[in-house]
């Protein structure tokens, strides 16, 4: 378990470290490490050069601003759970990283190299997805934003130019009125989720559904939306009966074929259960909000 | 006198040190100029090799060497059987390095060695295996069946041993039943996992021709004999030391690995030392693992519910080789009738030859299969009978006065009778049943079921022998300097805490704290009589040869400190490190008396003085010493028993299925277990919740799963999931002490008990929880989400 030779180059700015890129197709950057390294040393990834971009001046940023909390590429996950201002705009996203491993891997793991690594149980892109947040990129070309819904491709894909940088990820602000709930179980406390479901739900002074949003991961090749759940729920009433509807069209969704840990037929169960539950507690959530 | 230290919660003596991180591990051990060998592993399950290249290896800078089957001479051969049994025909036994076959994925091929692991490995990418894959069956049931593909030519229907044993008279008892229940049971494969995976470095002196092996095992003096006999040395030019090993649970005690062999053999070559520190995949893929067993039990009984007669026969999963003889099958066949009076068994295994690692014992060593069997078995026919679950139990129960009851015509692991020494089993029962609310419980479940929770409750018995042969063997000698007392033997540790009860056992004979007794061992230099670490064996056999041996040098202590002061032995007390005369401040300490128990010439320090020719106490007519007397405070004894010892204990669990996730949720778990005299309650309530968290894994967790070519996908730990200690719930452990006969401490072995319940406990308990949701039978672990949904039929 010793990753092959390559070579190791600490970038001082985004310029840098997108022309260290450019010279080399084998070249990666690094991050966190948390995937990466251990992705070498079974060599199941041999990158002839890693380019460290943690000490990028600036890329170790959060920013709350009115577009939402802005993640720079070196933040590691820690740092972004446990940040108030993050926290008070958009409560999903330390719901979420509660479920991210385990804190000594958030010490070091970063929000956008989880985003970028796109693993398809993992939580980060599951939130960007269900918040319609962006990365941004910067390339030889100049630099762009993806939408999540294309920035996520299938597993351990994304949309991401294989020269391009990703310098920061921009998680919106929940509508203030919006409930919110997530929920993820996996067989181990900290492990991949073998599903997570995120809701946003809006309702009206009637109690009565007036958007619903709703995401899950470890379901299908990468993080999607779970339209027809959400299309169950529209203009209903927020109560168990739909709830129940809402987790019955959101296992139509599961096109995950059965692993090691669990079974299609089981992880249809589970995103069901897992989308009742969120379901009810987003409403509730709404609801209070409403009051 | 001091207070009894046998007994007494004392803390680790190695605590310290490890928990500073002063351990020395293999790795640890400076090897100045050592070399890294790396493994060119089997991608197929069973294949045909057509070709190696290894030019462009052996080309690459850093490379200092290349070995194929080709490239080894004498070692080119099947490696030891270690333990033959008569039911075996032509047992297989895998080569150092592949020829002609592999036999499962990860099997040796090649070995590189270079200058580090880094370039090994890029070496080991290197070389070009050609190879023609041939079919395979990882169905244990399917490979035993007509036209399945054999994993050896010479095995065309896979089966390595078929072995039957009876106690009593089954067919007559058998046909005087009322009632028969029969079920079919599967615990499916999993392995051992230590925290340190397995090491060997070894470094060769051409000078004196001393090899030196570091090496990560339980069993360093049957590694010396096979290094000895295989390359043709003397034994006393080999020398096996064990070091600090994290971790063994039995993976660690079969050998040879085709490391332990090809280290020393590329360092003796070479001329420079080499290392391999295995790595966590290499540990998945090729280090031994156990489990796989699938047992179709039958139990013929009364309509009372007492069972006349047990007829199990079971398929045993030996993987692609099966250099540890039986003794997985044997143990787990010889276990099969529990803590129950059964007189009358008749127990079939057929050991099958599957395209996997090789299996041979992991802390359990198939009791937890057995003790799944007969449990399970006992459940159901508790059920059929319509009798409680307690109560079936208590009906069968051995009764304390029954004891030894002894299994005629079974031969347990050691070749020796079954007979089960000692036990308290009803008040264990009740014991366990009055912790978890036994009685109360079915109102619990009740309103539990009205909130729209599922709550369940089981529980499992099992038995364990324990303290196998041959022997063990223990050295104590008194420092003449220090005082301090040095006690060597031939096992080793992986963590259990030897070094701490064993200095209890001595400190209690000599008078000495704890701290100040020095365990040795692990080291074939130091000493080298005895097995290894297996079979919750060392208290047992190791713990009586140190207490008879500590025995004998109190006795020549007391008698040299007798003369020293001048006192009838009879008043002479051992306590503080010192001799005293009973009732007065008159004393000395035990180092001068090493001292004076040794004639000297030279007074090297003033206690020396005491014991040269012209010191007042020596003698001047005659010889100094005796014919018969040796010099010093030391002696030598060994421990061999003779048969196993027999610990048991029960489990009880209440656990809730959670209704959205399906998942396994332990609110209540209850141990009662009894080792017989305890030597440390501290030290065995480890073992027994380090057996729990296992049992926990192979129950709830852990199975090994293969691909339909036999490759394994979950070889990593991301995928194969070992409990964290988030998983592992408070567990409440009862003791009760029933002194073996066997021994003159009267214990029991505990190494291995905590395991051996748990499969049973929580699959009972789920069955239990999931019966009034249309639940069926839950006879296989592990039960993982996925399997509780389809048992509930709603898949």
């Amino acid at each position: 378990m010793k990753p092959a030779l390559f070579e190791y180059h600490r970038a001082a700015s985004v310029a840098q470290a997108v022309d260290l890129l450019a010279e080399d197709p084998g070249a990666m950057i690094l991050a966190g490490g948390q995937s990466l390294v251990a992705a070498m040393n079974f060599r199941l990834a041999a990158p002839s050069r890693l380019i460290d971009i943690t000490r990028i001046p600036d890329l170790d940023r959060i920013a709350v601003t009115a577009e939402g909390v802005a993640v720079g590429a070196a933040v590691r996950h820690r740092t972004l759970e446990r940040h108030d201002g993050a926290h008070a705009v958009n409560p999903l996203i330390r719901a979420a990283q509660a479920h991210v491993a385990h804190v000594p891997i958030r010490n070091r793991g970063t929000v956008v190299g989880s985003l970028c690594h796109a693993d398809a149980a993992a939580e980060m892109p599951l939130v960007l997805l269900l918040c319609d947040g962006w990365v941004e990129l910067e390339g030889p070309g100049g630099n762009r934003r993806i939408p999540a819904e294309q920035f996520f491709r299938m597993h351990l894909t994304t949309a991401r130019a294989s020269d391009e940088l990703a310098t920061r990820a921009v998680f919106p602000a929940l509508p203030p009125d919006a409930g919110w709930a997530f929920a993820e179980f996996a067989r181990r406390k900290g492990d991949y989720a073998i599903a997570a479901v995120g809701a946003i739900v809006q309702c009206d002074a009637g109690g009565r559904i007036t958007r619903a949003r709703l995401a899950a991961c470890g379901i299908s090749s990468k993080p999607v939306r779970l339209g027809r759940a959400e299309a169950a729920l529209a203009g209903g009433t927020a109560d168990a009966t739909a709830a129940a509807e809402a987790g019955r069209a959101a296992a139509t969704h599961v096109d995950a074929a059965d692993d090691s840990i669990a079974t299609a037929a089981y992880r249809r169960h589970l995103v069901a259960a897992l989308t009742e539950r969120v379901v009810a507690e987003a409403a509730a959530r709404a609801r209070r909000g409403t009051e | 006198m001091s207070t009894r230290q046998f007994g007494s919660r004392v803390q680790r003596n190695i605590d310290p040190r490890l928990l500073r991180g002063e351990g020395a591990f293999t790795d640890d051990i400076p090897l100045p100029g050592a070399l890294h060998a790396a493994f060119v592993r089997s991608p197929f399950a069973r294949a045909r090799i057509l070709s190696i290249d290894t030019a462009a290896a052996r080309a690459m800078p850093g490379v200092v060497a290349v070995y194929t089957c080709d490239d080894i001479g004498h070692l080119d051969q099947a490696l030891p059987l270690l333990i033959p049994h008569p039911s075996m025909r032509d047992a297989r036994t895998q080569r150092p390095l592949a020829r002609d076959d592999v036999h499962y994925v990860g099997q040796a091929v090649a070995m590189v060695v270079a200058a580090d692991r880094y370039v090994a490995e890029d070496a080991a990418l290197a070389i070009d295996v050609d190879y023609d894959q041939l079919a395979v069956e990882l169905d244990l049931e399917r490979a035993v069946a007509p036209g399945a593909p054999a994993v050896h030519t010479t095995h065309p229907d896979n089966v390595a041993a078929d072995f039957t044993q009876v106690s009593g008279d089954p067919e007559t008892a058998m046909a005087a039943a009322q009632h028969v229940t029969r079920i079919r049971v599967q615990v499916d494969r999993s392995t051992a996992a230590p925290m340190e995976c397995r090491t060997v470095a070894a470094r060769f002196d051409a000078a004196s021709g001393e090899l030196v092996v570091w090496d990560g095992t339980q069993a360093p003096i049957g590694v010396r004999g096979g290094l000895a006999s295989i390359f043709g040395l003397d034994e006393h030019k080999v020398r096996v030391i064990a070091p600090d090993v994290g971790g063994g649970f039995g993976q660690k005690v079969m050998f040879p690995y085709p490391d332990e062999l090809l280290v020393p053999f590329a360092a003796i070559e070479i001329g420079r030392p080499v290392k391999y520190i295995e790595d966590r995949r290499e540990n998945f893929i090729g280090s031994n693992q156990e489990r796989t067993q699938i047992h179709w039990i039958e139990l013929h009984a009364t309509k009372n519910g007492e069972v006349l007669a047990l007829k199990d026969e079971f398929l045993h999963d030996t993987g692609a080789f099966i250099p540890y003889g039986i003794a997985v099958a044997q143990v787990a066949s010889t276990s099969i009738a529990g803590p129950y009076r059964i007189p009358n068994i008749e127990v079939r295994f057929r050991a099958v030859y599957t395209p996997t690692v090789p299996v041979t014992p992991y802390r359990g060593c198939g009791r937890p299969q057995s003790c799944f069997a007969i449990e399970r078995a006992m459940d159901k026919l508790a059920d059929e009978l319509g009798i409680d679950r307690r109560e079936i139990r208590r009906r069968n129960l051995i009764a304390d006065d029954e004891f030894p009851w002894a299994r005629e015509g079974l031969l347990f692991a050691d070749g020796l009778r079954v007979s089960l020494d000692s036990g308290q089993y009803h008040k264990a029962l009740d014991l366990v049943c009055d912790r978890i609310g036994w009685d109360g419980f079915a109102a619990e479940q009740a309103a539990a079921r009205a909130e729209g929770r599922d709550l369940g409750i089981g529980l499992a018995f099992y038995v364990e022998g324990t303290g196998l042969g041959p022997y063990e063997g223990g050295h104590v000698r008194i420092h003449p300097i220090t005082g301090k007392v040095y006690v060597n033997t031939g096992l080793t540790a992986q963590g259990q805490g030897h070094d701490t009860v064993f200095a209890q056992i001595v400190a209690d004979q000599l008078g000495v704290p704890v701290t100040d007794v020095i365990l040795v061992q692990g080291d074939t230099a130091a000493y080298d009589w005895g097995v290894a670490t297996f079979a919750s064996r060392a208290a047992v056999v190791s713990g009586n040869a140190i207490h008879k041996t500590a025995a004998l040098v109190r006795d020549k202590t007391v008698r040299a400190a007798a003369n020293m002061l001048e006192v009838q032995e009879a008043d002479v007390e051992l306590r503080d490190g010192h001799a005293w005369v009973a009732g007065t401040d008159r004393k000395v300490p035990l180092a001068a008396i090493a001292t004076a128990s040794n004639p000297l010439r030279y007074a090297f320090n003033e206690a020396a003085q005491a014991a040269t020719q012209f010191a007042p106490a020596s003698r001047h007519d005659g010889p100094a010493l005796q014919d018969d007397q040796h010099p010093g405070l030391e002696a030598a004894a060994y421990f061999s028993p003779e048969c196993a010892t027999w610990a048991y204990g029960v489990h009880a669990a209440v656990i809730e299925v959670d209704r959205a996730t399906l998942q396994v949720k332990i609110h209540r778990y209850v141990c009662v277990h009894d080792c017989g005299n305890m030597i440390n309650p501290t030290l065995v309530e480890g073992q027994v919740m380090g057996g729990l968290a296992q049992g926990i894994g192979g129950a709830l967790y852990e199975r090994i799963e293969y691909d339909a070519e036999g490759n394994p996908t979950n070889a990593n730990f991301v995928d194969f999931l070992i409990p964290y200690a988030t998983e592992i719930p408070d567990v409440e452990i009862a003791h009760l002490e029933t002194p073996s006969p066997l021994n003159p401490l009267g214990v029991k072995g505990v190494g291995e008990a905590g395991c051996i319940a748990v499969g049973p406990t929580i699959a009972a308990a789920v069955e239990d929880a999931l019966r009034h949701r249309g639940g069926g039978r839950f006879d296989a672990v592990p039960i993982t989400p996925s399997a509780i949904l389809e048992n509930l039929g709603t898949a």
